[in-house]
């Protein structure tokens, strides 16, 4: 099928397919999924400008319609997301102006490169050891004690202990987030959310591989209600770069309105699925998406060939 | 897991799916009337006016998601009788 504003010729199935996985994913994990559309879209023939705003914009439509499924299951905190969404706007700003800069020194592809390697394996790494540790402490501790919580909503991590320390920081103003069940200091949540943007202005993509994880380690915030938080926040976030990529001419809206058939699917059955398994079951099930992104990275460095 | 429970895991299941059945048909519809009544317009929305385009974008992209879901509420609602479930 010819899409003359890209003057892409894409088989719809693969973008539908496409979508489709992408939409499991994001609706799962809270995660816009670029790190893979991208590369998806180049495979596809589409120019690289292109892959990356038309990917844009589909995210927006799939975070859309998982946030608002994730909102009936009373996993979105619109308090938090809101203020997240201030936060990474200002950082993807400064990431795109720090790419920039080593555009000019010349090195901007090594620099990104090894940045996202870092950044992936290290995510990767660190949720490994966590999860792993949360689910062997509360199989030892598993007990015929009743939790009040039901089984799939449980949420305990090994890391609490850090969480409790950084929430107890009293830097005014102290936010009460009544949905996620936390008070912390207002800039620490802004902080949180101008890393993840700042890491989408410079490595790409919406960085819901790393707001996600920071919401639970850093903020303390219960992974159900941060993949949907994550996702709300995600609107707003993708909604501002569609629009600056749309200016830009690097927007094909036919495209993304094609992998957005197949994303909305996948988008619910992704958001649905977290309802059946446990906060640490969900963050080990994440410790694939990021080493997925490592290992494109190290392909395009080593064969030259940008996917 | 209890016999009643099941049960209602089944039929949560079931109206899931119908669900999104009706949600997909709906989402495919959408983009073949945006794809016959938009396409010419968009196209040259992106080469004349892009910032308009942008909004317009935008726009498409956010309608399909909120209005078709609202679409396939009601008509799971009409279909059910008027019980939201």
């Amino acid at each position: 099928m010819f899409f003359p504003i890209s003057h892409a010729d894409v088989n719809p199935i693969y973008l539908v397919v496409v979508g489709f996985l992408i939409g499991v994913l994001g609706g799962f994990f809270g995660v816009g999924g670029s790190f893979i559309a991208g590369p998806a879209l180049r495979l596809a023939g589409i120019d690289w400008n292109f892959a990356v705003g038309t990917d844009l914009a589909h995210i927006v439509g799939k975070s859309v319609v998982a946030a608002k499924r994730h909102r009936a299951l009373g996993n979105v905190d619109l308090r938090l997301g809101l203020i997240m969404a201030v936060g990474t706007i200002a950082g993807a700003e400064v990431g795109a102006q720090l790419i920039e800069v080593f555009k000019r020194a010349g090195n901007v592809n090594v620099v990104v490169s090894v940045v996202s390697i870092v950044i992936y394996v290290s995510i990767s790494t660190f949720m490994i050891w966590e999860s792993w540790k949360t689910l062997a402490r509360a199989k030892r501790f598993a007990g015929p004690k009743k939790s009040t919580v039901p089984a799939a909503k449980a949420d305990e991590s090994a890391f609490q202990h850090v969480t409790k320390k950084i929430q107890g920081w009293r830097i005014p103003p102290m936010i009460s987030l009544r949905e996620s069940g936390v008070t912390i200091s207002l800039w620490i949540i802004l902080l949180v959310a101008f890393v993840g943007g700042l890491c989408s202005g410079f490595l790409g993509g919406g960085a819901g591989y790393i707001r996600m994880p920071s919401m639970v380690y850093v903020l303390g915030i219960p992974t159900h209600l941060a993949v949907g938080t994550d996702l709300f926040e995600i609107i707003i976030s993708a909604s501002y770069g569609t629009f600056t990529h749309a200016i830009k001419g690097n927007v094909d809206i036919l495209i993304a309105l094609v992998m957005h058939t197949g994303a909305a699917i996948g988008a619910q059955i992704g958001a649905i699925s977290t309802q059946y398994f446990a906060g640490p079951k969900i963050r080990l099930a994440f410790v694939p998406l990021p080493l997925i992104g490592a290992a494109i990275v190290i392909y395009t460095m080593f064969s030259g060939h940008k996917l | 897991m209890s016999p009643r429970s099941k049960t209602a895991v089944r039929q949560t299941l079931r109206a899931f799916a119908l669900e999104l059945v009706i949600y997909a048909a709906l989402v495919t519809g959408y983009f073949f009337a945006v794809l016959h009544f938009l396409g010419g317009w968009l196209l040259q929305l992106e080469t004349q006016h892009i910032r308009v385009y942008a909004v317009v974008a935008i726009l498409l992209i956010i309608g399909q998601a909120v209005f078709l879901e609202w679409v396939t509420t009601s008509l799971l609602r009409f279909l059910r009788g008027g019980r939201s479930e």
